[in-house]
């Protein structure tokens, strides 16, 4: 089937089976910032927004945002530019791998929360997993992020 | 990975529930977080999104939630919150990820029937009914003890009503399914104990709940009540736990339940 969907404010139609995955259809489409973590919807890795929440691209089916606005971290690449930076200056990133998904996350929660306290913070972010930092590294880019803002 | 022939969206409930009930393998769809993990082959899919069943409101009597309402909807939303010390939102804000609960529905959780389900255990202890297509308004109770029938899920109604409840979980990791839920309400001093993730679907500790209802409190009281509640539910063994720690985990998450419900204002 075929399915229109704005992705980063640009219309396009894509080609899509019954039970293909968001996550597997914007990768062919070539956005390889989607990454694909665990296969149990559990690492936050392929994380991108359908309009404007934070969702799990690899166990959303394609058909089903079919004339949705989605984002992707290439849809927002100032904002995650200036997260990124804080995020290397604070010691918190190594292989990389989940920043991607991490930084939509993060971004998300910046728009729908207002002056998240600590335990807010580490509430919305338990749902990306990283292997690498022990998320102390993270907590401390967030939290400066939010105050720089 | 699951194999997906056909899929349909329907535009009314009888043309989806005609779609469910024509072929043995055809099955609504939900939020598919737990489905993709599946390798089920399915006929035809049948996607409710059409519907116009995404949604929370509150009646005079009840607050009515639509089948396709997402968990962080009902997270977020101010009604839920207001209600029942929180405890509908509550249970369910430590399923994985907001990513995965802007993801899952209400009505395929509940239709599911899941053992590992936080929610059921917590709408057990208030006053919920389902609404069925083919069934009609039934208590939640009795939906569970129900064998699988097809049908669809449109609607949840929980009647509005001054209970104080709490629900307390026992998890591995921030993260991961419960290896114990309980949640306990108290509504004109009647109890309700409920236990879930037993393994087993979420279910009233009858006994325990009719004894609290009528003793008299006081700290002796409300362990035997624990220890009643944990003899009487029937526990299992998975990974996660051992029947013999769910029974003694259950005993101490009752008792932490009821004094903390003693407390709610």
């Amino acid at each position: 089937m075929q399915i229109e969907v704005i992705v980063n404010q640009k219309k396009i139609t894509l080609a899509v089976d019954n039970d293909e995955f968001l996550a597997d259809t914007l990768r062919s489409y070539g956005m390889l910032s989607i990454r694909k973590g665990c296969d149990t919807t559990c690492c936050g890795l392929c994380t991108v927004w359908i309009e404007g929440k934070p969702t799990l691209s690899c166990a959303m089916l394609s058909f089903r945002v079919n004339g949705k606005h989605i984002t992707t971290i290439e849809g927002v690449q100032k904002e995650a530019e200036k997260f990124a930076e804080i995020l290397v200056a604070e010691g918190a990133e190594q292989c990389g791998f989940c920043s991607p998904g991490f930084i939509m996350t993060v971004l998300a929660m910046k728009n729908e929360l207002n002056n998240p306290t600590e335990e807010e913070i580490v509430h919305y972010l338990t749902g990306n997993l990283c292997r690498c930092t022990g998320y102390l590294g993270q907590l401390r880019a967030v939290k400066k992020y939010l105050e720089v803002l | 990975m699951f194999t997906l022939l056909n899929l349909v969206q329907p535009d009314t409930i009888e043309e989806a529930y005609n779609l469910l009930t024509e072929k043995r393998n055809n099955i609504i769809i939900g939020g598919c977080g737990f489905l993709r993990m599946s390798s089920r082959r399915i006929s035809t899919a049948v996607d409710l999104s059409r519907l116009s069943l995404n949604y929370i409101t509150e009646q005079n009597d009840y607050i009515e939630i639509g089948a396709t309402t997402t968990f962080r909807d009902i997270e977020t939303n101010p009604i839920l919150n207001q209600y029942y010390n929180g405890i509908v939102p509550k249970s369910l804000s430590n399923i994985i990820g907001v990513q995965f609960r802007n993801i899952v529905m209400v009505g395929a959780s509940v239709y599911s029937k899941y053992g590992f389900s936080d929610l059921l255990t917590a709408l057990l202890v208030l006053d919920t009914e389902v609404e069925l297509y083919k069934t009609g308004r039934i208590s939640l109770k009795k939906f569970l003890s129900n064998s699988y029938e097809k049908d669809i899920l449109t609607r949840i109604f929980i009647k509005k009503n001054n209970s104080k409840a709490v629900f307390y979980y026992l998890r591995n990791s921030a993260s991961d399914y419960s290896i114990l839920n309980v949640a306990v309400s108290r509504f004109n001093n009647q109890w309700k104990i409920a236990v879930g993730a037993r393994p087993q679907r979420a279910t009233i500790a009858q006994k325990a709940s009719e004894s609290l209802s009528e003793i008299e409190m006081s700290n002796g009281n409300i362990e035997d009540i624990a220890t009643i509640a944990s003899k009487e539910v029937i526990f299992g063994t998975n990974m996660r736990g051992t029947a013999n720690y769910r029974e003694a985990i259950c005993k101490v998450l009752v008792k932490k339940a009821i004094m903390e419900v003693l407390q709610c204002k």
